[in-house]
């Protein structure tokens, strides 16, 4: 492996250890986000309690609470970058922004998953969802590939929004539509994960194979095209 | 000496604004260089400059010996460019917020242990969040990020701000000891008095240009 490699690598490390240090030290995903999660799937319990909808509606819920959860977890990741410059003295020092890009989206993906660890438990528990151990191996494959695209995406779009006027309102506008693919992709795995609606889990591999495209494209763009957004 | 800076003619535009309109200027090592003059004058684009982050239009220049023209990014590693803010993460403690810094430059837990000596911070100070820091503080953590991070040249834009008169002595104090550790300081200051006692050399920057 080049010095580049080997710089680029340790350098990505060290930004993913730092924003996970900074979310133990503050505990904003386990005080506030999580909470919000969980507000946001009992209103939905509330809002479609009637003749079995919750369970074959579960998966969609998820993931909705989800992608609401994962902007308040970006603005967070970049608020901290801004509050005293760090992303800019970061920037000043030459220090690689591809390599930021890297560490700053596997922190995200990291909390995004512990969150949809979370809210899959939650629906469990509270839609009345049954999986067998396929569909829960299927689920958890699910998970992993839709969050390494929802966290690249995320990381990419909060960067670009973080410098941006009026960046809190923003960055829902920005993400949400690029996102739509991976909750489309990610909530028909889930189902067929869940066997909602009579689905079968053979039936969701095809859309975790779309969800593996767009996280590899949104990972390559991200890694290209965070710097210069970073920059501009 | 060993010459750090020089720059000769230089001529940098902010937008459509001329920042620069034909700046001379050399430092050697282990100056501390003040420059002074009028708000507007230029003082910031000049460290910018010399930071690699504004590019030259015209003239020549050169920082540790790397030309400006073609390789201005190579520079940013080499230097620190402190402005008002400090660059930390709040939520991080000080030992936290270099170690983060010493790991992007793969410096070592001697040269940590080294710059927290410099910058007389103790292992209670250590264990401090960036948040709960005063403003002396912080800046005194920020200046030990550039040790850690082994900047040549500390590039410090009003470093005096928003401390008090303690802080503002003690700062003087580490930028004395760092100079002696082997940094080189270029500062922009409105406080002339106290950065007139501090510095051992003064260039006015009015109109874009070095008098």
């Amino acid at each position: 492996m080049s010095s580049t490699a080997i710089n680029k690598r340790r350098i990505a490390v060290a930004v993913a250890r730092k924003d996970l240090t900074i979310e133990w030290n503050s505990r904003i995903l386990v005080n506030q986000v999580a909470p919000f999660a969980a507000i946001v799937m009992v209103l939905f319990a509330f809002a479609l309690d009637n003749d079995g909808i919750l369970e074959r509606v579960a998966p969609g819920l998820v993931w909705l609470a989800t992608l609401f959860s994962m902007l308040v977890v970006i603005q967070r990741s970049f608020t901290v970058e801004s509050a005293d410059g760090a992303l800019d003295a970061l920037r000043v020092a030459g220090v690689d922004m591809g390599a930021i890009f890297v560490g700053k989206a596997i922190a995200l993906m990291v909390q995004l998953f512990v969150l949809e660890l979370m809210l899959v438990a939650t629906a469990v528990v509270l839609y009345g969802v049954e999986m067998t151990m396929a569909g829960f191996c299927e689920a958890i494959v699910t998970l992993v590939v839709a969050t390494v695209g929802l966290g690249s995406v995320g990381t990419l779009y909060g960067g670009l929004a973080a410098g941006a006027r009026g960046r809190e309102t923003l960055l829902p506008l920005l993400l949400l539509p690029a996102v739509a693919p991976v909750l489309i992709g990610a909530t028909r795995a889930t189902e067929a994960a869940f066997g909602s609606g009579g689905t079968t889990v053979s039936e969701g591999w095809p859309w975790i194979g779309l969800l593996l495209v767009f996280a590899v494209l949104f990972c390559a763009v991200g890694t290209v095209a965070f710097g210069p957004l970073i920059d501009e | 000496m060993d010459t750090v800076i020089e720059l000769s003619g230089v001529v940098a535009v902010l937008g459509q604004f001329p920042a620069l309109a034909g700046v001379d200027l050399t430092v050697q090592r282990g100056e501390i260089v003040l420059l002074q003059g009028p708000n507007g004058a230029g003082k910031t684009s000049l460290l910018r400059v010399c930071a690699g982050l504004m590019p030259i239009e015209r003239g020549t220049g050169h920082v540790l010996g790397i030309d400006l023209a073609t390789n201005r990014e190579a520079i940013r590693s080499r230097v620190g460019l402190l402005g008002h803010a400090n660059g930390l993460y709040l939520d991080l403690t000080v030992m936290q917020n270099l170690q983060f810094w010493a790991s992007t430059v793969a410096s070592t837990a001697s040269e940590v242990s080294s710059a927290m000596a410099t910058m007389r911070i103790d292992g209670r100070l250590s264990g401090i969040k960036a948040s709960q820091l005063s403003a002396g503080q912080r800046r005194r953590c920020a200046l030990a990020s550039l040790i850690v991070r082994r900047a040549e040249i500390w590039l410090l834009d009003e470093p005096h701000a928003g401390l008090d008169a303690a802080g503002r002595d003690e700062l003087d104090a580490l930028l004395r000891s760092a100079v002696g550790s082997g940094a080189t300081v270029v500062l922009a200051s409105h406080e002339r008095d106290r950065a007139l006692g501090l510095a051992t050399r003064t260039v006015t920057i009015d109109g874009g240009g070095a008098a």
